[in-house]
């Protein structure tokens, strides 16, 4: 019941291959001109590519190889554009009534209704488009494509023209409605945070390419090469080298060996390795210091800064004083240890958050 | 009157066609096209009027089939008339239409398939009333400017009375003929008509566009 993608596109260009399961919010991050929006074209048929198959279920949409192409409207799939493109000289009412078209009227109008009830805006009905805020826009345009039931449905980076609070607003609410309509949704997004917390599946983009797919919290915590990394924006990235000593994988970082927990790693050439903000984690100084403590390194903090509730530390290993590793504390953290530049504190990189990756075959 | 509504009914269904076409299709030679369509803007009233005059004239098959089925000839006829005032009038009535159908954002017509519209009711439900201020702009202007049209009508239809005579031509009679408050009296009248039809035109494309902005 997935919804299965091949894309091959010279402009703009694609090389897109993937399964996207159903049931379940998916990310399609990227940042600008990765090819997001063209894939949910491709989806939603309102674009040809070069070499293409999508197939829903046991369902062929279209297939380059026989020629098949299905018109939009013969696609079960409801599209939440960019600006919502609401017609203008529709009021809110009609313009969800647009997508029910096949209803006799008396019917259109009541699931009409219902369906601006289910986006909590039904007493707005007879607004124009122009007589909405952006949020109440999105509403609409939502309802619109819920509105004929569809099988999958598409989001184009529908919250960045909102602003942050009525977004937040309608995280929750788009989360409430996947429960009640339990459709497949695509939800293209450029916004790292927005797809780590609507999402649960998530396709990384780059160039038109797919870096990586799988369970959000996987992606994000797990990139499997660079480019992954440098798309989750993880400013930690190093040099090292595996080796395994007394059959434990060890990792060579400049002058520091950290211990890796035992899996598929071979001893290995140079490799890239990195690891999470968060997972940089302090040793409090008001902890004694013990034996249990996994690859503790001493470091000097740098440069302190307050980011909202986080703050950014700049730390530089002792015995690599031109290395940065950045550390995400909460303020309070900050606050009660005083963490200013100059001190020195110890950090320790748990194995298993240490990220061994490996190379991307197009980089 | 009669000349002008004629044209209109003839004119402003084909323009929206056409205009349609131009506005959504894009192929080589498109800007000769527009180009040709256009001409009537640029051209001397009398050009075109001479080369329509010699088309329909006795010496084309146009004009000897005409005669053949009609018994009279094309030019200097209410006919011939309507179908030189409608080829002059094609720029004034196919612009505005095919201006209008330009401005609609396509991503509209995209939601529209994606809400499973037909093309028939993308068009009639979306793309028609979007672009109705443009069409009430090309008929207002066709109307008018067939009432004031003088050239080409002096050409073609010559200056039959009852037949293919035109407001505009009898005030041009009655100033050589010295009778200046006949002229006077008429050109009044189609100062007001040509005013209140252009007036009702602005005020409600303004109207309408007002209702939909900030889509």
């Amino acid at each position: 019941m997935s919804l299965f993608l091949e894309l091959h596109n010279d402009a703009p260009l694609l090389n897109f291959h993937a399964e996207i399961p159903s049931d379940r919010i998916t990310a399609l991050l990227g940042p600008s001109g990765s090819g997001k929006t063209s894939i949910l074209r491709a989806i939603a048929g309102l674009s040809k590519c070069k070499q293409e198959v999508v197939r829903f279920a046991k369902e062929t949409w279209s297939d380059s190889t026989t020629g098949l192409h299905l018109p939009t409207r013969h696609r079960p799939v409801g599209l939440v554009p960019q600006h919502y493109a609401l017609f203008p000289h529709l009021t809110a009412l009609e313009n969800v009534t647009m997508a029910l078209l096949a209803l006799p009227t008396p019917e259109r109008q009541q699931r009409a209704l219902e369906c601006l009830g289910l986006v909590h805006i039904a007493e707005l009905k007879n607004r124009y488009p122009h007589e909405l805020s952006g949020g109440q826009k999105q509403r609409v345009a939502l309802a619109r494509a819920i509105a004929k039931q569809p099988k999958v449905l598409l989001l184009d980076e529908p919250f960045s023209a909102i602003d942050y609070s009525t977004r937040k607003h309608l995280y929750v609410e788009l989360l409430r409605l996947h429960e009640t309509l339990s459709a497949t949704i695509v939800l293209v997004t450029h916004d790292l945070e927005e797809a780590a917390q609507l999402t649960s599946y998530m396709c990384l983009l780059h160039q038109g390419r797919l870096v990586q797919a799988g369970e959000t919290e996987e992606v994000l915590t797990h990139p499997i090469c660079e480019e992954a990394v440098r798309l989750l924006d993880i400013p930690n990235l190093f040099d090292g080298r595996v080796e395994w000593v007394n059959d434990q994988p060890c990792l060579h970082w400049g002058t520091y060996t950290l211990q890796l927990p035992p899996g598929q790693l071979q001893p290995s050439d140079p490799v890239r390795w990195a690891i999470q903000p968060a997972n940089v984690l302090m040793v409090r100084p008001d902890k004694p210091w013990s034996n249990h403590l996994e690859n503790p390194i001493l470091t000097q903090v740098i440069e302190v800064i307050k980011l909202g509730s986080d703050t950014l530390v700049w730390l530089a290993p002792t015995e690599m004083p031109e290395t940065r590793l950045q550390m995400r504390l909460p303020i309070r953290a900050v606050h009660r240890y005083a963490i200013a530049p100059n001190q020195n504190i110890t950090v320790c990189l748990r194995g298993t958050d240490v990220i061994v990756l490996a190379t991307c075959g197009h980089e | 009157m009669q000349l002008a509504t004629v044209t209109l009914g003839i004119l402003l269904p084909l323009a929206v066609v056409g205009g349609y076409w131009l506005a959504t299709t894009s192929f080589q030679g498109k800007a000769w096209l527009e180009g040709i369509l256009a001409l009537p803007l640029v051209l001397p009233p009398t050009v075109i009027g001479y080369y329509l005059l010699i088309a329909m004239g006795g010496h084309t098959w146009v004009g000897q089939f005409y005669e053949q089925v009609m018994g009279n000839t094309l030019a200097f006829s209410f006919t011939g008339l309507v179908i030189a005032s409608i080829i002059f009038n094609i720029p004034f009535a196919v612009q505005p239409i095919q201006r209008a159908f330009e401005a609609i954002p396509h991503n509209l017509r995209e939601a529209a398939q994606c809400c499973g519209m037909t093309f028939g009711q993308t068009f009639l439900r979306i793309e028609l009333p979007l672009a109705w201020p443009g069409l009430l702009s090309a008929a207002v202007m066709t109307f008018a400017h067939t009432l004031g049209e003088f050239g080409v009508v002096l050409m073609v239809g010559g200056n039959i009375p009852g037949e293919t005579k035109t407001v505009a031509i009898a005030i041009y009679d009655k100033v050589q003929s010295f009778e200046h408050t006949a002229a006077g009296g008429m050109a009044l009248l189609l100062l007001s008509i040509s005013l209140i039809t252009i007036g009702i035109s602005y005020g409600w494309t303004t109207r309408l566009t007002k209702r939909w902005e900030r889509p």
